[in-house]
């Protein structure tokens, strides 16, 4: 297992007022997304476990190009990951943000 | 003196010494064996007929038999190296030369008896050209042919799965070859005639149906989200803008997800009648609901699919059927029909390199090709016209007069930009390449030339290479949709927003297509028994699919 | 009769959701479909982070739940106490945590006395991982599961997802007051795999699905007594299934476990010479038994009904 963290600022504030969701399941090739407003507004964390080792310079570059699109602010992401593909990524770090934000459950 | 007949002189040796195990053109299984010893000869090339879906499996485990002191040093020519006898035949020194075109289950072994030397390798080929080459310089003088059932006679019926069968037997027969056929039963009076008697000297009853792979079947319940996006910007910025109507999709999840989106997210999209109406395609389940919605008008099939056959026979205004009710398929019309009666092949590959050039091929394995080329390839004879054959040259080439302008086929290829295990699809170079190297290939194993594949679709967006003017912006246009990868993470920004300005590279949002809309929901069957509940309980899926 | 026949829910204002597949869905989605609209209160959710303290040794994910969601809710108006598994995580199967959160339900069932337990099943078994404590965490819920049901709890099992209802899940399955069953869902102790590989391929062929399904599959549980309801597989219909075996569930008593005794016993004598679960359709009266697997719901819930009512005394 392989522990990664990424710290952004945030230009805008997620929306909604949800507390917390979770998107997702751990399982090969899929992960879960747990998502908690618990930071100041302009921040965002996510904080990732995964089972594919040596894939930190991807995370990154997914981590960062989510940030600059979804403007996450106040959000902390607790990843736990079986080994998904970038693209599995960004489509539950995007649900997770959709979710909080009550467009969908 | 000259003698202009020694091949038929040669023949009728060969029948003569088959003759003693035979009753009419009948020959007893357990004669099987001894009749191939008896017919074929050293150094002859044999066509065992096999190809991604059914096999001559009686036929194959008979040659495999034979005693090699009689029978050695074949040359093996045929479409599929699929059974494991197809390799024992070299590894037993029954055969030495080796002309094929496909080998799925065996692209492993083939490549380690292609590096031990076991196999001294002609060529692979596409199935057409072996087809061709049947007909020029490599000719079979024995061939090993499968069918449902035989009369008296020896006339053949193939059923549903016609396939390489007249293709083979028109080059053996009238070359003076001798065809000998396996068949699951012998009956009075065939269902229809696909292969007639007179040109088949021998037949085998078998004790057990030969074997059909159901390759074409796939489960709605294993496709993903991301796959669903592919395949909605597929219909939204292909399909729809330049209205395809003539089409081959390849085998995978991606264009699964295409049929079965056609009904839901296509119809939604008004695109009904007006794109994916005419096919060149197997009969693959999950297009039954694009059918069932009426999307569909006609489908030439190069084989059958098992499971499908009742559908079919209930279908017959959409496919092509004989005066016994069932489907006829046929290889060599249908590969035509994609590479010069089609306006789009769209597939998936495993590994695409910066020019464009796409292959199936890993470091270990030898897969062979199979059709995908003659339908992922431009036909530079074509002269016909089409909206989206004109439609794409002209985006190609948009300062020729539009008189001596060659139209261009769409060729797509659709994938995620990472595979199973978190492999790369998009590679600087291909792994055809080292297997070329290690295995001393004059050609590089390439599935789709660069040269002839007009748009890439991934998770990223579309990249259309028509609109590219030079290397530099292929190059880009191909890094701009390759996401994370290696290859994607290597783009040059500010390059590819220029390219996205202009239209080579389409992002989901440039579509107006949201990710989150691609849901699971989307499909208009999500499991393999929606698929039966579509076809009104006439499609009957193999076991292995099923969860009921 | 088993009133099944899906009604679109009133208390979901969207009908695709109620038709939406059961087997598909995730056990978060079961769970909140299966309850009234908003209704669900989670216990241990997935922000305390209780995850299996075994995983991490073995160097593998751990999920925030641990593959097992517990908490209360309504159904139909009603307090109902709710578990689910999530069959894609380690295939459903039972820790240490996933099992004693079910311990735990099962449990303040037993001191409530009152309030109905759904288990949505989803499961292969115990986790080879944690064994030992998969093992005690299985008889640990049989305990605590017969308890809740001697002081009059109601527990419903709903079998409909990927990984059936195998191994200790089967166990737990078979102490439940009442079960519902999809086509889709699979009920046993050993799975096809471990019968293959302990008697041989001709014995058992696990590659064979058509075979599976009509050896554990919820048809032939149906037929054979082994779950009251056969459901749909949709939401709506799980839901009708919860609701109906809740007002129904038998009670559980001594003369319950041997009338359940007595049945088992003439189950082996009527069936015992079967090789086939074919043959034992063809003995309970099915006209055309070969055809059973292609039945659709509403012909298989109705032929189901005419064979086999339900045995409610026992159990």
């Amino acid at each position: 297992m392989e522990t990664l963290n990424y710290r952004h600022k945030a230009p805008q504030r997620a929306k909604g007022s949800k507390r917390q969701v979770i998107v997702g399941v751990v399982a090969s090739g899929n992960l879960e997304v747990l998502a908690e407003r618990v930071l100041p507004d302009s921040e965002c964390e996510v904080d990732i476990r995964t089972a594919a080792e040596g894939f930190g310079e991807i995370w990154q570059a997914v981590v960062a190009d989510f940030v600059e699109r979804r403007s996450p602010g106040g959000l902390k992401f607790s990843i736990n990951d079986g080994g998904a593909r970038p693209d599995t990524v960004a489509l539950r770090l995007a649900q997770a943000v959709s979710a909080i934000e009550g467009e969908r459950t | 003196m000259t003698t202009w007949d020694n091949a038929q002189r040669l023949r009728e040796s060969r029948k003569r010494a088959g003759a003693p195990y035979a009753q009419g053109k009948r020959v007893a299984k357990k004669d099987a064996t001894a009749l191939l010893e008896a017919v074929i000869r050293p150094g002859d090339r044999v066509c065992l007929e096999g190809d991604n879906q059914k096999q001559a499996d009686l036929l194959a485990t008979a040659l495999a038999a034979v005693n090699r002191e009689k029978i050695h040093d074949l040359h093996m020519v045929q479409s599929g190296v699929v059974l494991p006898e197809h390799l024992d035949l070299f590894e037993l020194g029954i055969a030495r030369r080796l002309d094929y075109a496909y080998s799925g289950p065996q692209s492993q072994r083939i490549a380690k008896l292609l590096f031990g030397g076991k196999i001294e390798l002609g060529a692979v080929h596409t199935y057409l050209e072996l087809f061709a080459r049947y007909y020029v310089d490599l000719t079979p003088q024995v061939a090993l042919i499968v069918a449902v059932s035989a009369d008296r006679e020896g006339n053949l019926y193939t059923g549903p799965n016609t396939e390489d069968t007249p293709a083979i037997v028109e080059a053996t027969a009238f070359k003076d070859g001798i065809v000998i056929a396996q068949v699951n039963e012998i009956v009075d009076k065939v269902p229809r005639v696909d292969i007639p008697g007179d040109w088949v000297d021998f037949v085998i009853e078998s004790d057990k149906p030969f074997y059909v792979e159901p390759l074409f079947t796939r489960d709605p319940g294993a496709i993903t989200e991301t796959q669903i996006l592919t395949a909605m910007l597929a219909i939204k910025g292909i399909y729809a803008p330049y209205g395809v109507q003539r089409l081959n999709h390849g085998i995978g999840f991606n264009t699964a997800a295409i049929e079965l989106l056609l009904p839901t997210y296509g119809e939604r999209l008004g695109l009904k009648g007006k794109v994916a109406s005419h096919w060149a395609l197997n009969p693959h389940p999950t297009l039954i609901p694009a059918i069932e919605s009426g999307w569909v008008k006609q489908v030439h099939s190069f084989g059958s699919e098992v499971g499908m056959d009742d559908y079919i026979r209930a279908r017959p205004d959409v496919f092509f059927t004989g005066p016994d009710g069932s489907l006829r398929s046929n290889r060599a019309f249908s590969q035509v029909a994609g590479l010069y009666a089609c306006d789009m092949f769209i597939g998936s590959t495993l590994q695409i390199d910066l020019q464009g050039n796409s292959s199936t091929v890993t470091a270990d394995r030898v897969a062979g090709f199979g059709g995908a080329p003659n339908m992922g390839s431009d036909a530079r004879g074509r002269r016909h016209p089409s909206q989206p054959w004109l439609q794409a040259g002209k985006e190609a080439d948009p300062d020729s007069p539009a008189a001596l302008r060659r139209g261009r086929k769409l060729v797509v290829q659709i994938g995620e930009t990472f595979g199973d295990k978190n492999v790369p699809l998009f590679v600087e170079n291909l792994d055809a390449l080292k297997l070329a190297t290690k295995l001393k290939l004059d050609l590089a194993p390439v599935m789709v030339y660069g040269d002839d594949v007009t748009h890439i679709v991934t998770e990223e967006g579309i990249a259309n290479l028509l609109l590219c003017r030079n290397n530099d912006e292929r190059e880009h246009a191909i890094r701009g949709v390759a996401g994370y990868t290696d290859v994607g993470r290597g783009r040059d920004r500010k390059l590819v927003q220029q390219l996205r300005e202009r239209g080579v590279i389409r992002r989901p949002e440039d579509l107006g297509i949201d990710p989150l809309d691609a849901d699971r929901r989307l499909l208009a069957a999500r499991s393999i028994k929606d698929l039966v509940r579509w076809s009104g309980d006439l499609y009957a899926p193999p076991s292995k699919f099923r969860n009921w | 009769m088993i009133a099944v026949v899906s009604e679109t829910s009133k208390d979901h204002d969207d009908a695709s959701v109620s038709t939406s597949s059961w087997y598909e869905a995730s056990a978060r989605q079961r769970v909140e479909h299966l309850l009234d609209a908003n209704s669900f209160n989670e216990f241990i959710g997935p922000e305390w982070r209780e995850t299996s303290p075994h995983l991490p040794l073995f160097d593998l994910p751990e999920q925030f739940d641990d593959g097992m969601i517990v908490g209360y809710g309504r159904l139909g108006g009603k307090p109902v106490l709710v578990a689910a598994q999530e069959g894609r995580f380690m295939g459903g199967a039972f820790g240490e945590i996933h099992g004693a959160k079910l311990t735990g339900l099962l449990r303040a069932a037993r001191d409530m006395a009152s309030v109905p337990v759904l288990i949505l099943f989803d499961t292969g078994g115990v986790r080879l991982q944690e064994a030992n404590a998969g093992e005690l965490a299985i008889a640990e819920i049989m305990r605590a599961l017969i308890e809740a049901r001697l002081v009059g709890v109601p527990v419903v099992g709903l079998v409909g997802g990927r990984a059936g209802c195998y191994g200790g899940g089967g166990l737990i399955a078979g102490c439940c007051s009442a079960l519902a069953v999809s086509e889709q869902g699979r009920i046993s102790v050993s799975g096809p795999e471990v019968i293959e590989t302990n008697r041989g391929v001709e014995e058992f062929d696990s590659k064979d699905r058509a075979l599976v399904w009509r050896t554990m599959g919820g048809k032939h549980r149906r037929l054979i007594g082994g779950a009251e309801v056969f459901a749909d597989d949709t939401m709506a219909s799980f839901r009708d299934a919860a609701r109906y075996l809740i007002e129904h569930a038998p009670s559980m008593s001594l003369s319950t476990l041997e009338s359940e005794q007595s049945r088992l016993a003439q189950r082996i004598e009527r069936f015992g010479h079967c090789s086939d679960a074919v043959d034992i359709w063809r003995s309970l009266g099915a006209a055309e038994p070969e055809n059973l697997p292609a039945l659709h719901y509403r012909e298989f819930a109705a032929l189901a009904n005419d064979l086999q009512e339900p045995r409610h005394d026992a159990r």
